[in-house]
């Protein structure tokens, strides 16, 4: 009876395998009977994936932690969709010289928690967020304010708590004191990180960064880890862009694919972008459910200024190569139509964004060849385009390369770094061959925010190391001007000034190509691409 | 035989450290830095970064991180992970659950429908139905289970509205019908085939011969002898790809929205999440060590000639 004798051994060693396996588990059977299987009623979905980072506003920086954090906090004012500055929860931002900015909040705001949100919730929260000691991400958008140095050195331990720069007048009044003047330093303000917090936060940040009290549209409900996270509509919310709905699931899909199957069978309300398997045949499954719309940001060919190739180059050159760009046809055919070509190095949707009257951006072979050759070529007659393999940028990579190659005669090589962290350390460490794809997301619908942090000589952005005295005096021009207007007219003159000095070939615009089902009406975009969740009803 | 198994689970601790290490260390040399690319390709702050990875133990040398994470492991800890903060057990935990259904539930099918198949082909070598059965394992070992995926969601769920084309959170065994089916589908294929070869095989062996010569009944003569000897290849095969239907389910994964553990580990390679992939890998590749130690087993029970001291 031995075949018996080794069963038991096999039976035993089973048992012990199935321990292993098992012994991270063990939810399995109590978690299903908790979740219900749809969603409650008068609630809509998004396809929106696990944030990347705890729930804190200063923490994140990523578009799905963003939608989250801003359905459950709102700062002191927000855009609208021609970037025009509407105020949420401060009355008024009041400045006469551009360095000290008086900030009045609207009275009987609370959290969710029901403290009142106060000066003091905003300033204490700025001063969390900038200590160097707690990690936020987003810590260098306080860089203006006056004492930023004295809690985020550049090394070793802060010297102060607090910022010399905020200070509290009174329960709804607070002032922000600048280092140096900045007339637009009230778009900044419109930025996610800018959002204050109750006093439950510190008490425990961890707990918080997962199940988050705020003063948003939302009130926050659970969180199941990669699956969903849930928010309800705020009943006591004050703010302009109060709930329309009764709630939000966010949920998190493996795949765009799998989302829009999901989305087709009604088992989710809104897809944020369509897969490129589905790209061709979208428009026609949803038809006037369909979105397509640009919105403020842009992909540009950044030469690398410290390369062989593009070292002390006559701008010409590059204006030539931008000319040898076929973008209309790029966009329509390898892109499926989900980019917009680029007319300007700002899109349309921030404000400030101008005509250049400028034929740099449009194709003409005969032209672009010709100032390729005027300004003495390229050397070796040969450059490279750097892209992350893992982004989808492949294809149209090797279209652009194409359509440089044959207008122009420059070999033009495709370089694929295989994911986004390979091809992020090769910018940061001045390793690019030739030139980089480089995008760009507003952070604040402003023509500033496509100049000044992308092409100014110490700009961390800056990655293709673009440095030129001319521009940089220009960028301080707009920063000390008078007003916002002027600010913004000095920013359109440097634009004028960068279209000849050429820092970047801007390609096109992005789009959101995604659609909503028809259980939900009143869909829009904002400038960020997003959803307006808020304005979204359910269907009757 | 106590001792045989003993000194094998004791030969796991090596293997389990060799490829700790190993994956450990592959995930140091991969380029590009996790806590840097959190902040994209927006502006990033220097300090900050040099900060954060104070914080983590990231700027420590690959040895020392290592010993680090080693020390964790043996007092329960995973390690957290790097952007979300969130313990690498917590991960592991959720994912585990959901992987370990679909596996069990595609290797059951598998077992099942492939040894039948095998079974009933190789009975019949070489007639018209043994050709036909090897026609279907050959387009389901040519076609990618990605194509079985999509086509499976277009027919069951949009065209018969049979099933719901995505697995929700929740994972039911009834949602994880459709992708076990498509992920077994291609280890069913080749357990057909090793089945009917080996059946085909062994139906000429002698010891077929005699047993039908003391003329036991047929039930008896397939079920026990023809069966049992036949299975050690099929057996070899099940075993290791056990190991291999809980880790590299990732396509399959993707097509049904899965979160199992193909999807975890995927998405910690992309964001450079050391500790969740060396923790996830860890785990399959005890799960692999387990299973090959079964199969070892099992070679003892299914022919008798072979024994362990």
């Amino acid at each position: 009876m031995r075949g018996a004798k080794s069963a038991k051994w096999v039976v035993g060693a089973i048992v012990v395998a199935l321990a292993a396996t098992a012994c991270g588990g063990g939810n399995d059977s109590g978690e299903s009977a908790s979740k219900e299987k749809g969603k409650p009623a008068g609630y809509v979905s998004v396809d929106v994936g696990e944030p990347q980072k705890p729930l804190i506003p200063a923490d994140t920086n990523e578009t799905l932690g963003s939608y989250v954090i801003q359905s459950l906090f709102t700062q002191l004012l927000d855009f609208d969709s021609q970037g025009k500055i509407v105020y949420t929860n401060a009355e008024s931002v009041k400045t006469t010289d551009n360095k000290t900015w008086t900030v009045k909040l609207k009275p009987g705001w609370k959290f969710h928690d029901g403290t009142p949100v106060t000066a003091e919730s905003y300033v204490k929260a700025w001063n969390w967020y900038a200590n160097i000691k707690n990690n936020q991400q987003n810590s260098f958008w306080f860089e203006d304010i006056a004492g930023y140095a004295d809690v985020h050195p550049d090394k070793g331990d802060p010297k102060a708590d607090a910022m010399s720069g905020l200070k509290v007048v009174d329960d709804t009044t607070f002032t922000i004191g600048l280092s140096a003047p900045v007339p637009y330093y009230e778009y900044k303000l419109g930025y996610a990180t800018f959002a204050p917090l109750p006093e439950v936060f510190y008490k425990d940040t961890k707990a918080f960064g997962q199940a988050p009290v705020g003063n948003g549209p939302y009130i926050f409900e659970k969180w199941d880890h990669k699956k969903l996270i849930q928010v309800k509509a705020n009943p006591d919310y004050l703010g302009p862009n109060k709930a329309k709905n009764k709630g939000v699931l966010f949920k998190n899909y493996a795949t765009v694919e799998a989302a829009y199957q999901d989305l087709l069978s009604g088992n989710l309300d809104m897809i944020r972008q369509v897969g490129p398997k589905d790209l061709p045949k979208y428009k026609q499954d949803l038809g006037d459910r369909a979105i397509d719309q640009p919105y403020a940001a842009i992909q540009s060919i950044v030469p690398a200024f410290y390369s062989k190739t593009f070292k002390g180059i006559d701008p010409k050159v590059i204006q030539g190569l931008s000319m040898a760009i076929d973008r209309d046809t790029i966009t329509k055919t390898v892109l499926n139509g989900t980019r917009k070509p680029a007319t300007s190095f700002t899109p349309p949707g921030v404000a400030g964004n101008q005509d250049l009257g400028t034929d740099v951006f449009k194709f003409n072979p005969a032209e672009a060849k010709k100032l390729v050759t005027e300004g003495g070529g390229v050397p070796d007659n040969k450059m490279w385009i750097q892209y992350n393999a893992d982004g989808g940028h492949k294809e149209w990579v090797t279209a652009v390369c194409e359509s440089i190659r044959n207008s122009t005669g420059v070999e033009c090589i495709p370089d694929a770094k295989p994911d986004f962290q390979t091809d992020l350390e090769a910018r940061d460490n001045d390793q690019v061959k030739a030139a980089y794809r480089g995008g760009w997301v507003a952070d604040y619908p402003l023509n500033v925010n496509f100049m000044r942090e992308l092409y100014g000589t110490t700009a961390e952005a800056n990655n293709g190391r673009f440095s030129d005295k001319e521009v940089d005096a220009a960028f301080k021009k707009g920063d000390n001007a008078k007003s916002l207007d002027e600010s913004i007219k000095a920013y359109q003159e440097a634009e004028k000034l960068v279209l000849t000095k050429m820092p970047a070939i801007p390609l096109w615009e992005y789009k959101t190509n995604g659609g909503y089902s028809k259980a939900v009406d009143n869909v829009t975009v904002d400038f960020h691409g997003d959803y307006n969740i808020t304005e979204v009803t359910v269907a009757k | 035989m106590g001792r045989y198994v003993a000194r094998r689970l004791l030969q796991m601790i090596p293997v389990f450290i060799g490829s700790t290490l190993l994956v450990f260390s592959m995930m140091y040399a991969l380029p590009g830095d996790p806590v840097r690319a959190l902040a994209g390709e927006q502006t990033v702050d220097p300090a900050q970064i040099a900060a954060m990875k104070k914080d983590l133990g990231l700027d420590l040398p690959l040895w020392h991180q290592y010993w680090n994470y080693m020390v964790g492991l043996f007092q329960g800890d995973f390690g957290t992970q790097i952007a979300s903060g969130r313990p690498v057990a917590d991960i592991i935990s959720e994912a585990f659950p959901i992987t370990v259904r679909l596996t069990l539930f595609a290797f059951t099918f598998t077992v099942l429908v492939g040894i039948s198949i095998g079974v009933f082909a190789g009975m019949k070598a070489d007639t018209l139905r043994d050709r036909g059965l090897l026609i279907l394992t050959l387009l389901l070992i040519s076609v990618p289970s990605f194509v079985l995926g999509f086509l499976g969601q277009y027919f069951f769920a949009f065209q018969l509205g049979w099933v719901n084309p995505n697995v929700s959170g929740e994972a039911n065994w009834n949602e994880l019908f459709l992708p076990a089916v498509v992920l077994g589908s291609l280890s069913l294929a080749y357990v057909a085939r090793l089945t009917r070869t080996s059946i085909a095989e062994n139906l000429r062996s002698d010891y077929m011969r005699t047993a039908v010569a003391k003329g036991l009944p047929r039930r008896r003569i397939i079920g026990v002898h023809l069966m049992r000897n036949s299975m050690i290849p099929v057996v070899t095969f099940l075993g290791t790809d056990l190991g291999a239907l809980m880790g590299g389910a990732v396509v399959t994964e993707g097509i049904f929205n899965v979160k199992g553990v193909g999807y975890n580990i995927f998405d910690a390679l992309r964001h450079r999440e050391g500790a969740t992939v060396v923790g996830i890998v860890t785990l399959i590749v005890v799960v692999y060590l387990v299973s090959s130690l079964l199969v070892d087993l099992l070679y003892a029970v299914l022919d008798p000639r072979i024994r362990y001291a």
